[in-house]
């Protein structure tokens, strides 16, 4: 059953609502890219979702309902209301190159979840105040959780006694993948 | 060296080489430089139970103080210029013991793209202590290990 705070979300932003679903533990409301700071003002100060316990980054492209034309990376809102102890969780789509709106102006905590998004799937949003990458190395090239990303890196760090420095080197470990031997349905001769 | 003479003579006889290798492996002062959950392994080797003190192993909060540095956890390639720093800002003569799976090669990150596989990448090692995490009784060995290799090296170069 989806809940009554999910669908006065669909009557109050009707198309810019693409879908609404009972997730597991908390409806799951898919919005469109325009209209995230809207939606999330909204349930901030008339729904009273005053936290937002996660922002994530996801990369759908080898996901099982990924179709062709459809956008590849997700951004995934969790956020919690203390006063009516109820959660939700919103989902955006963003292309590669679609800038999605930031909602540090809606819960601050969200700049360093943003930067992380960014820094981690490439998410690049709009109206950020600050936007650099948060985790990986000064520098460092790519998108470890996007899922092109080879696991074992591109680049090694080694210190250089001549260069008297840290310098990167080609990756030349391959990834080595293990399967139990009593994996079921693997046949191990 | 003992006290058998000492006592009965009253002095003791001994070269400038073991004299200086026993007050330096007597002392060794390691730098803390704890990365993850071997740190925890480390912290329990200094409290009351293991008690590093009575080898005389004090951890030190500078470089500047230290002899020894226990590399005590996953080393990331953020972390590693950081990790050379340190080392070059040790006074000489230095140690190095690389503490845990993560730290000898990579470990259980061996294959994780910011993971460095093995700080001897970046740094001269001493002593490998296996584990993950090493007990505070295979750490204790390991600076064991340690001072003997320090009581068998040459001080003055003839």
């Amino acid at each position: 059953m989806i809940r009554e705070d999910a669908t006065a979300l669909k009557e109050r932003f009707g198309d810019q609502v693409l879908a609404v679903v009972a997730g597991i533990d908390c409806p799951e409301v898919t919005v469109a890219r325009e209209a995230i700071v809207d939606v999330c003002h909204y349930l901030k100060s008339e729904q009273g979702f005053d936290q937002m316990i996660d922002l994530c980054g996801v990369d759908m492209s080898e996901h099982p309902s990924h179709g062709d034309g459809d956008a590849r990376l997700l951004v995934v809102y969790n956020l919690l209301s203390v006063e009516h102890n109820k959660r939700i969780r919103l989902k955006v789509a963003a292309g590669e190159r679609d800038l999605v709106d930031s909602v540090v102006e809606v819960w601050p905590t969200a700049n360093w979840f943003e930067r992380e998004a960014f820094d981690m799937c490439g998410i690049i949003f709009n109206n950020h105040p600050d936007l650099r990458r948060l985790l990986t190395d000064y520098g460092f090239e790519g998108y470890p959780l996007r899922k092109d990303f080879p696991l074992t890196g591109r680049v090694e760090v080694f210190f250089d006694e001549t260069q008297w420095r840290c310098v990167y080197r080609p990756n030349k470990v391959e990834n080595r993948v293990l399967i139990p031997k009593v994996w079921p349905g693997v046949d191990r001769g | 060296m003992g006290i058998e003479g000492l006592l009965d003579k009253g002095f003791v006889t001994t070269t400038v080489d073991k004299a200086i290798n026993w007050a330096r492996a007597g002392s060794v002062w390691p730098m803390t430089f704890g990365l993850a959950c071997c740190a925890v392994e480390f912290m329990h080797a200094g409290a009351s139970r293991y008690d590093m003190d009575r080898f005389g192993i004090v951890p030190r909060p500078s470089p500047r103080q230290s002899d020894l540095m226990i590399v005590a956890g996953t080393l990331c390639n953020k972390m590693a210029p950081a990790l050379r720093k340190v080392y070059d800002q040790m006074a000489e003569p230095r140690w190095v013991i690389s503490m845990g799976s993560c730290a000898n090669g990579g470990g259980y990150y061996h294959y994780s793209y910011p993971v460095v596989r093995g700080c001897d990448r970046i740094v001269p090692i001493d002593v490998y202590v296996p584990g993950c995490p090493p007990t505070a009784e295979a750490l204790l060995y390991g600076f064991i290990q340690l001072q003997e290799k320090i009581k068998r090296t040459n001080t003055i170069a003839r």
